[in-house]
């Protein structure tokens, strides 16, 4: 059968190869990382220079977390009330427990409306529930109106970034592709088209113009859901969206259940927050507020999709929730030294990137290879958690969810650094083993007139073959200690504590993952907070009326 | 800086054009101006429009659509440039507020053509987002639906420069009345 659109590459995302096989054949693209060097460090400079504009933007940052986890720890609540609102206001509401469930209730909207084409506003859970497929599949052609989304479709490609999903194309890749791919499903690119981005927009401008004018039904996602005004909002920069909301008979927006706020109210924050985190932006062009039908104005049916689709799970987490604040902003992305390099293909997920790395594996589960290797793409910088305007601690998510991939997969391929910890465990129990692991290494390392090991064979090599080994300290801290403060106050008091002392410390891998709880809980900047100077702190719970009553 | 100079300098900065006029008479010389320069043949105006806004564009050879009742998309599409009042605006972002009242009109005509004149009141323009979300609670309430609009058109989409000019109006005219 023809296809009514292009072709994205073959496969599933979930099928991709675990993150450190992926990542080779981008390493070795010199173009790519050329690319997201270019783009990411341009946006790293444009972020930082305007959060530093506004002095109160650390406490913005801390009322933006306590905005959604008080929605988040109230959400039954707070989506009762919304759909009641959206139902008030005219809109129709459908709940899908899972992405397969989304899909069968747009397309029975769309077949309803008797269309075969509709456009679509950028939206990262359309994304997520793979619904142009799906559309595809039943004879409808979804088109991708967001400038980047559409270099992606017509380049059949996949997105590589939650904000520029063709951030890694450059202007002569977009050039190519929209003169080739362009005249095949609508208005051709002009033939004299350069690799001006001016003209590459305006390219896009006149290709998609005939499609917006003629569409019947748009579908859209939302950046916030406002509850007690049944308001969706859609943050963007091209008037893509304003055209896909206010053109079409039929409106479906589609969004994840965590995505809402309590009031109005907390806008103030939020859209403070996201342009600044995102764009790197004081505002984005464009803001489009609905609330349901306005008469007279744009789409006269409204429906609203509210999706689970693995939300309701991780909420259950105590630890894992935190990353449901997330507001898709890519800030993560574009300060994550590890994204920089590899761009977002190899997290085999629509959310690549650090915040991927912990919301993919947790939205489907540790089942997968790429999944068990998420929360591995990263360093553990932390330089994501210091620029995330919700305050998710990405790193802390990370080494979480590293425990539990090991937990839950004891006897799968981790079984190397589960002997090595055992071993470790074992040796560290009582201070006596302790004491003469230590002297033991020691031994060793004055047996071996050498500062590093250069060569170990395996499975010391996997170790070797990448970095050398720093030979254990020439005496304990133990020895040390008696030497000179032998005798003294706490006599014998070091009971070995980890880190101390000149055991060989085995890959710094191996100390992470071993502990329940010792790496996950609040970083330095996390004190408690309070409302900022022209910010009105959360107030209130469900019972006593939303957030933000305005300080009364 | 005080409000309204930050106002005009954010707006600037997203390559924006504003002018500052006192009284009807003024506005109607710099939309009329803004019309020529950008050889704008037909201008179209929301139900409640001022009149005293455009005196005189009738008499350039600008033809003049009203929205009531409703246009079609096709003759909407095909229209240069509309004026629109505003509800609020932001000096701290350069940001426009419209609700989408009478003075406005229906989305749709401040969409299509690919001129957008927005006279906004010295009156309205306040400093933060926080001060805009409070004045703007009210037209929530009314359930208005509302475009929040910081420049031109624009993306960043292709090697994250900024470009001026995708779907949406790619020239902005603020006129600061009072």
């Amino acid at each position: 059968m023809n296809r009514l659109t292009p072709a994205p590459p073959p496969g599933r995302l979930i099928d991709a190869p675990p993150f450190s096989k992926g990542v080779k054949p981008h390493l070795a693209n010199e173009q790519l990382r050329a690319n997201l060097q270019l783009a990411t460090s341009t946006i790293r400079a444009k972020r930082a220079r305007v959060t530093a504009e506004l002095p109160y933007w650390e406490e913005l940052r801390s009322v933006g977390q306590e905005i959604k986890d008080h929605t988040l720890q109230h959400l039954p609540y707070y989506l009762a009330l919304f759909e009641t609102r959206l139902k008030e206001n005219g809109a129709q509401v459908h709940w899908a427990a899972d992405a397969e469930e989304a899909c069968a209730i747009i397309t029975q909207i769309v077949q309803a409306k008797g269309v075969n084409e509709v456009v679509k506003v950028k939206s990262m859970v359309t994304q997520e529930i793979e619904l142009n497929e799906a559309l595809e599949a039943e004879g409808i052609a979804c088109w991708e109106t967001d400038l980047a989304e559409l270099i992606v479709q017509l380049g059949h490609d996949r997105p590589s970034n939650i904000l520029v999903p063709a951030i890694h194309r450059n202007r002569d890749e977009i050039r190519e592709i929209f003169l080739r791919e362009m005249k095949l499903y609508g208005k051709p690119a002009p033939e004299d088209l350069d690799n001006e981005p001016k003209n590459l927009a305006a390219a896009a401008r006149e290709h998609l113009r005939d499609k917006f004018l003629r569409a019947e039904v748009a579908i859209s996602g939302a950046n916030f859901c406002v509850a007690d005004s049944g308001t969706l909002v859609i943050v963007e920069s091209e008037g893509n969206g304003r055209m896909c909301l206010t053109l079409p008979k039929t409106l479906i927006s589609i969004t994840g259940i965590e995505k809402l706020v309590p009031s109005f109210r907390d806008l103030e924050v939020m859209l403070q927050l996201l342009p600044r985190s995102a764009t790197g932006e004081r505002m984005n062009p464009y803001t489009s507020m609905w609330s349901g039908v306005t008469p007279g104005d744009g789409p006269q049916e409204v429906h609203v999709v509210l999706l689970d689709n693995g939300r309701g799970r991780v909420l259950e987490d105590p630890v894992g929730r935190e990353v449901l604040r997330c507001i898709r902003c890519a800030a993560c992305m574009h300060q994550c030294p590890i994204y920089e390099r590899v761009g977002g293909h190899p997290y085999g997920s629509v959310y690549p990137g650090p915040i991927g790395s912990v919301l993919t594996p947790q939205l489907r589960g540790l089942n997968s290879k790429i999944d068990q290797s998420l929360p591995y793409a990263s360093t553990l910088c932390g330089a994501c958690a210091e620029v995330c305007p919700v305050k998710i601690p990405i790193p802390d998510l990370l080494v979480y969810l590293r425990h539990r991939v090991v937990e839950e997969h004891k006897r799968g391929q981790r079984g190397m650094e589960q002997s090595l910890m055992r071993g470790a465990a074992w040796g560290m129990k009582k201070g006596k083993r302790f004491g003469r692991v230590g002297k033991l290494a020691g031994l060793a390392s004055r047996a071996l007139p050498l500062d590093y090991v250069r060569w170990l064979p395996w499975p010391g090599s996997l170790w070797t073959k990448a970095r050398n080994l720093k030979m254990p300290a020439k005496r304990s801290f133990r020895y040390w200690w008696k030497q000179n403060r032998g005798g003294g106050p706490g006599k014998g008091s070091v009971r070995g504590g980890p880190g101390i002392g000149s055991v060989g410390r085995s890959p710094d891998k191996g100390l992470v993952g071993g502990s329940d709880k010792g790496f996950v809980g609040g970083g330095p900047d996390e004190g408690p907070v309070s409302g900022g100077p022209d910010i009105g702190p959360v107030s209130g719970g469900p019972d006593n009326g939303p957030v933000g009553g305005g300080g009364a | 800086m005080d409000r309204l100079e930050l106002f005009r300098d954010r707006l600037i900065d997203y390559k924006a054009t504003v002018a500052r006029a006192s009284g009807n008479e003024e506005i109607s010389a710099l939309v009329l101006r803004f019309l020529q320069e950008v050889k704008a043949a037909t201008l179209v105006g929301p139900p409640a429009l001022d009149k005293a806004w455009r005196t005189g564009t009738r008499e350039a050879g600008i033809r003049i659509l009203r929205d009531d009742p409703p246009l079609f998309k096709d003759v909407l599409n095909k229209t240069a440039a509309v004026v629109t009042a505003a509800t609020v605006g932001i000096a701290e972002t350069g940001t426009l507020v419209l609700d989408h009242r009478p003075d406005q009109g229906r989305r749709i005509i401040s969409l299509l053509p690919d001129t957008h004149i927005c006279v906004v009141g010295a009156e309205q323009i306040v400093t933060s987002v926080s001060e805009a979300v409070e004045q703007l609670a009210s037209s929530v309430a009314a359930k208005r639906p509302m475009t929040w609009i910081s420049g031109p058109s624009a993306t960043v989409d292709i090697e994250l420069t900024r470009v001026e000019g995708v779907h949406g109006p790619r020239n902005l005219y603020v006129i600061v009345s009072g």
